[in-house]
């Protein structure tokens, strides 16, 4: 799949000297599902703006669709819809002035069959003509996707765009989402989320401090994450374990009194039995055991703890 | 030229007028009688002519011009500080429109408003006062000279303006009190030598003197001056336009 975003040794420094972004390359493949997993302030939102046109890099170049975003910015920007973070919107206008708007804003010809899809498919055809102050939080967040779809665009940004949704409106929105995607949309979201960049994303990337410290499809991901834990809790607290078994490469915890073993659920074998009886044997009993999957969430703790 | 883009704009500016219209339209119109009333009637009657016309005919010219600054710069500063303060602003950074679209919209939507209002108010002023026009085109290109050279002052407000205050304190603290002592109630003739040197510092001084030379063939200052000063003072107003894009100043990170 080629590429239709592109970004190269972008960096950006605020005024105050704070660097948000370092010299971030990254490289949207067209069609995809994007996920930006990240902290607060680890600068996906700068990341965003630069590519979107709201903010100015301090260094590096951002390709959307072949075009320069600063020599070209009305081919590129032509091309994005935008779904900022917070809920921005003109309080006194119309459902349907709003995202009219918003089409004519990026140079489109009026064309009322389009709005009214978008409106219906969002779930807001009903409220056309309520003006937006009268609109819930989660309705004027689809307001603010209406808006971003209303000039067709081929790359949607969603920043963040299910915080302080619930659950049943979230789930609707994935469906958009999707039903976006088999239309040939971009999609790039930052999330807090982490079961919904599980859920919905084809990549997914993780940055911190203002660096990309992982770009992964999200089933290598998981593959990679596919790993479980069995916690064995001993009757007895041991000093070592016994020469039979250190090709499992145990993990010796709490003192002696907890066995901890990693073992993969995709491959053919998980060892489990083996260990099993390789414990009796060793004379090692044990009271109790639990198993855990290591999720998205954590490879991401651990990503940024480490990063 | 995304010409879709300034339209959508210029709509959306004036659609925000007819909604508000008592606001925009109606509350002006309403003060500007009481002027009438207040100056051309109560005090204008004890007062003679004013080279050579009647003192509620000579102070029209001055309170179309008081009504059309402050609501060119209430207009369009408010018009692109509104999108700031709610955010909404977003849009326009991200959308393809060129900076010179975006002014092209903002102001030329806050112009048209202003000029509106000065033909409401002249027309109002006729009801009181007997109005003829020696040079009614150039009586229509000061009007709008002066609506939108105000207009990109009050756009260039509306971006440095970071709070409500801010918003206010430039109309209220510098152009009211210019306005008021540039002869919109009198002829800077009228003052001491000294005050009048002092006044034609003030530049609102030649706005009105050459919109007043439209209406009678009477002028403070020479036509050409008033037409110079104008211009040069819209000039510097595109300039400052130009840098804020150019640096993104209080618009973009």
């Amino acid at each position: 799949m080629s590429s239709i975003i592109s970004v190269a040794n972008l960096s950006k420094t605020y005024g105050s000297g704070f660097k948000a972004l370092r010299s971030v390359n990254l490289d949207i493949k067209r069609g995809e599902i994007f996920a930006l997993l990240g902290p607060n302030g680890a600068g996906k939102t700068t990341l965003i703006s630069i590519i979107c046109g709201i903010a100015n890099p301090s260094e590096g170049r951002v390709l959307v669709g072949g075009e320069d975003i600063q020599t070209s910015y009305r081919k590129a920007r032509s091309l994005i819809g935008l779904v900022p973070q917070e809920l921005h919107t003109d309080a006194f206008e119309s459902v349907w002035a709003t995202v009219s708007f918003s089409r004519g804003l990026f140079g489109k010809p009026k064309n009322p069959d389009h709005i009214e899809k978008v409106l219906k498919d969002l779930s807001l055809w009903d409220k056309k003509d309520n003006k937006i102050i009268t609109l819930s939080g989660g309705m004027k967040r689809r307001v603010m996707i209406a808006k971003a779809l209303s000039h067709e665009p081929q790359i949607l940004f969603l920043d963040e765009p299910t915080a302080g949704v619930d659950v049943e409106l979230r789930k609707g929105m994935w469906e958009v989402v999707r039903t976006l995607q088999q239309s040939g949309v971009t999609i790039i979201l930052t999330t807090h989320y982490i079961e919904e960049a599980e859920e919905m994303a084809d990549r997914i990337g993780v940055i911190n401090k203002g660096e990309i410290v992982l770009v992964e499809d999200k089933a290598t991901l998981m593959q990679k994450l596919g790993k479980k834990r069995l916690t064995l809790h001993l009757q007895g607290k041991i000093a070592s374990l016994p020469e039979s078994l250190h090709h499992y490469e145990l993990e010796l915890c709490d003192g002696g009194a907890t066995l901890v073993y990693d073992y993969d659920t995709k491959g053919e074998r998980t060892g489990i039995t083996s260990l099993l009886g390789d414990l009796r044997t060793a004379g090692i009993r044990f009271n109790d055991l639990d198993t855990t999957q290591s999720s998205l969430e954590d490879i991401f703790v651990d990503l940024v703890r480490t990063s | 030229m995304n010409h879709r883009a300034i339209r959508a704009i210029y709509l959306f500016e004036m659609a925000r007028t007819w909604r508000t219209l008592l606001q925009s339209i109606v509350s002006p119109v309403v003060s500007t009688s009481l002027y009438f009333v207040v100056f051309g009637a109560a005090i204008g009657s004890r007062i003679s002519q004013v080279e050579g016309v009647s003192y509620g005919t000579f102070i029209v010219p001055g309170l179309i011009m008081l009504s059309v600054l402050t609501q060119s710069i209430a207009n369009a500063s408010f018009g692109i500080y509104f999108p700031k303060f709610t955010g909404t602003i977003y849009e326009i950074l991200s959308a393809p429109i060129s900076y010179f679209e975006i002014v092209l919209g903002y102001v030329g939507a806050a112009a048209t408003k202003s000029i509106i209002l000065g033909l409401i108010i002249l027309a109002t002023a006729g009801l009181f006062v007997p109005l003829h026009i020696h040079h009614p085109v150039w009586m229509l290109a000061f009007l709008v000279l002066t609506a939108v050279t105000f207009s990109l002052f009050g756009f260039i407000i509306g971006i440095w303006a970071d709070g409500f205050e801010k918003l206010q304190m430039i109309p209220m603290l510098v152009v009211t009190p210019l306005t008021f002592l540039g002869g919109s109630f009198y002829s800077i003739d009228m003052l001491p030598p000294t005050w009048r040197t002092v006044a034609l510092l003030n530049p609102v001084v030649y706005l009105i003197s050459g919109f007043r030379w439209s209406f009678y063939e009477i002028a403070d200052v020479s036509v050409a001056v008033s037409i110079g000063m104008t211009i040069a003072f819209l000039v510097i107003c595109l300039v400052v336009i130009w840098w804020i894009f150019r640096t993104g100043y209080r618009l973009k990170n």
